[in-house]
């Protein structure tokens, strides 16, 4: 049976160079980099290149770099970090309704603990209104904080726009580019941002890396209390294998980026094409071309995520499901809710996230799978009973 | 995505009993779309015995598995046998369920009460083992 991972929004694989590149750092270069010797400068030299790949990718600054765990914890070091910092100068966060839990639970614990929370809506494609944002900062907004592109819908949001409203104020300003990052060019000084999270695993990289890029002179209070690593923002010894891996993947990234647009923008347009031809009752979800490239959600009226999910998963296609029946806890996902989607449609969402190993081959197979797997749930929906009968007269 | 028991998949991929009675005896409707998921649950009934008995459902694959075993464990009880399905009856025979996937045996358990509830309703008459429990068990909102 044919093999096809459409879920690169969750991960994507690793690149071979990228694990080569790891390897020595598993078992011979096992030197503390915080170490003196030469075992240390070693595995610290690693670091430094790493540093200076990432930097690259963003344009920003090595040093301006923060090594994390993953991008939940690049988020939650922005959101925490960042606010707690500037808590004498006010306590007034804003963020968006559609932003990762990492960044929306962060902001509701620091809500717990006597911060204000503005959250801002976005229309019906996932876009917030950078008005709706500059409208919204206070005399003591001391955060705010937009994502780049959103990992459920695609949407790349006007964070550029809002960098340029909010500039004047002062107010820092952090984006959650996990999306985005490796995917599409990022650039800080043109975003006009303070703060910047992103994520190894989401361009080809290892998994439990990630980084956050902080402008130069920002204070920043640290998650955890240790010792010096990170220039005394994240201790912790460094992980130094996924650290050269995040370096590797940036760099091959930054060079193959324009390829790589082409090639899955191209697949994506095949794959949304496809889906809302052959079958009714179909909506994109998330903006129209305002998207990542390798990123394609849809809704399918009358039937549930899961069971499409997996069912695609029975013909060797692996998808994501943002319904409730996907999630642990049962609820649909806050971003179809926030941009206007009934429970009922969203029950019925479904996401692809194309990857680099993908071909023409791959999205022909999807679209002749999917239809009578649609069709199948349908017959046994009393949903889409009902409504057939409505439409019948 | 949960770990489903090969039962559970199996009643998953090849759902029996699905679709409507169109002269039914009784319908019985649970869930709602915001909860994430709907069954309607359609009896036939002969004698005292549930005759035929189909279901559509609006779902995960646990949903569909729930009503696809229930319909087969009612088919051919009496009525009174059919009211004694529990959920944890329905979650047993399918090799168990999810903990968060738990609620869906109730309302595949509820769904067919429901239905023979309406056709008692129809009927006019009383079965034992429906008054027991009162309606508030037979929305499911709690999913």
């Amino acid at each position: 049976m044919r093999k096809v991972y459409l879920d690169n929004v969750a991960t994507t694989p690793i690149l071979l160079e990228a694990v080569e590149v790891m390897l020595p750092y598993l078992r011979e270069v096992y030197g503390n980099p915080q170490s003196l010797h030469s075992w240390g400068d070693e595995a610290r030299e690693a670091i430094d290149i790493a540093r200076e790949q990432v930097a690259a990718l963003i344009a920003g600054n090595p040093e301006e770099i923060v090594f994390t765990s993953s991008g939940s914890e690049a988020n939650n070091l922005a959101i925490k970090g960042l606010a707690q910092a500037q808590a004498g100068k006010g306590k007034h966060i804003i963020v968006s309704a559609v932003e990762h839990f990492s960044v929306l639970h962060a902001a509701r614990t620091l809500e717990k603990a006597g911060f204000e929370l503005t959250i801002v809506p976005v229309d019906k494609y996932g876009l917030t209104d950078p008005d709706e944002v500059a409208k919204n900062i206070r005399k003591d907004t001391i955060l705010v904080s937009i994502m780049h592109a959103n990992g459920e819908v695609g949407t790349i949001q006007p964070v550029a726009e809002i960098g340029m409203k909010i500039k004047e104020t002062g107010v820092l300003f952090h984006t959650d580019a996990i999306a985005s990052t490796g995917n599409i060019g990022v650039d800080v000084k043109g975003l006009g941002v303070d703060a910047l999270s992103l994520a190894g695993n989401q361009f080809y990289g290892p998994k439990g890396s990630g980084a956050l890029w902080v402008r130069k002179g920002l204070r920043l209070i640290p998650l955890m209390d240790g010792g010096v690593q990170e220039g005394g923002r994240r201790p912790g010894t460094e992980n130094v294998p996924a650290i050269v891996g995040l370096g590797k993947a940036a760099e091959l990234a930054q060079r193959d980026m324009p390829s790589r647009m082409e090639k899955l923008s191209h697949l994506r347009d095949k794959l949304i094409d496809g889906i809302l031809t052959t079958i009714d009752h179909a909506l994109l979800t998330g903006h129209p071309s305002q998207r990542l490239p390798h990123h394609a959600s849809f809704c399918i009226e009358f039937i549930e995520g899961e069971a499409m999910l997996m069912l695609l998963n029975s013909q060797g296609i692996a998808v994501s499901s943002g319904s409730a029946c996907t999630s642990q806890a049962l609820k649909a996902s806050h971003v179809l809710i926030a941009m206007g989607i009934s429970h009922e449609i969203a029950q019925g969402s479904l996401l692809f996230g194309l990857g680099v190993d993908n071909n023409e081959g791959d999205i022909d197979y999807v679209i002749e799978k999917l239809p009578p797997i649609v069709s199948k749930l349908r017959q046994m929906s009393p949903l889409y009973a009902r409504f057939m009968k409505e439409h019948r007269g | 995505m949960p770990v489903y028991s090969e039962k559970v998949m199996e009643y998953f991929m090849n759902p029996r009993n699905v679709g409507e009675i169109k002269d039914a005896d009784g319908i019985g409707e649970v869930g709602n779309p915001v909860c994430g998921d709907m069954m309607t649950f359609y009896i036939k009934v002969k004698g005292n015995r549930l005759e035929d008995v189909k279901f559509q459902t609006f779902g995960c694959g646990a949903a569909i598995a729930v009503s696809s075993m229930v319909s087969e464990m009612a088919i051919g009880k009496t009525l009174e046998e059919a009211l004694t399905i529990t959920p944890s009856m329905v979650a047993q025979e399918l090799e168990g369920l999810p903990k968060n996937k738990f609620h869906c045996s109730n309302l595949g358990a509820q769904a067919l009460r429901k239905a023979i509830r309406d056709y008692a309703n129809k009927k006019g008459i009383k079965i034992k083992g429906l008054e027991e429990k009162g309606e508030e068990d037979e929305e499911g909102e709690e999913s």
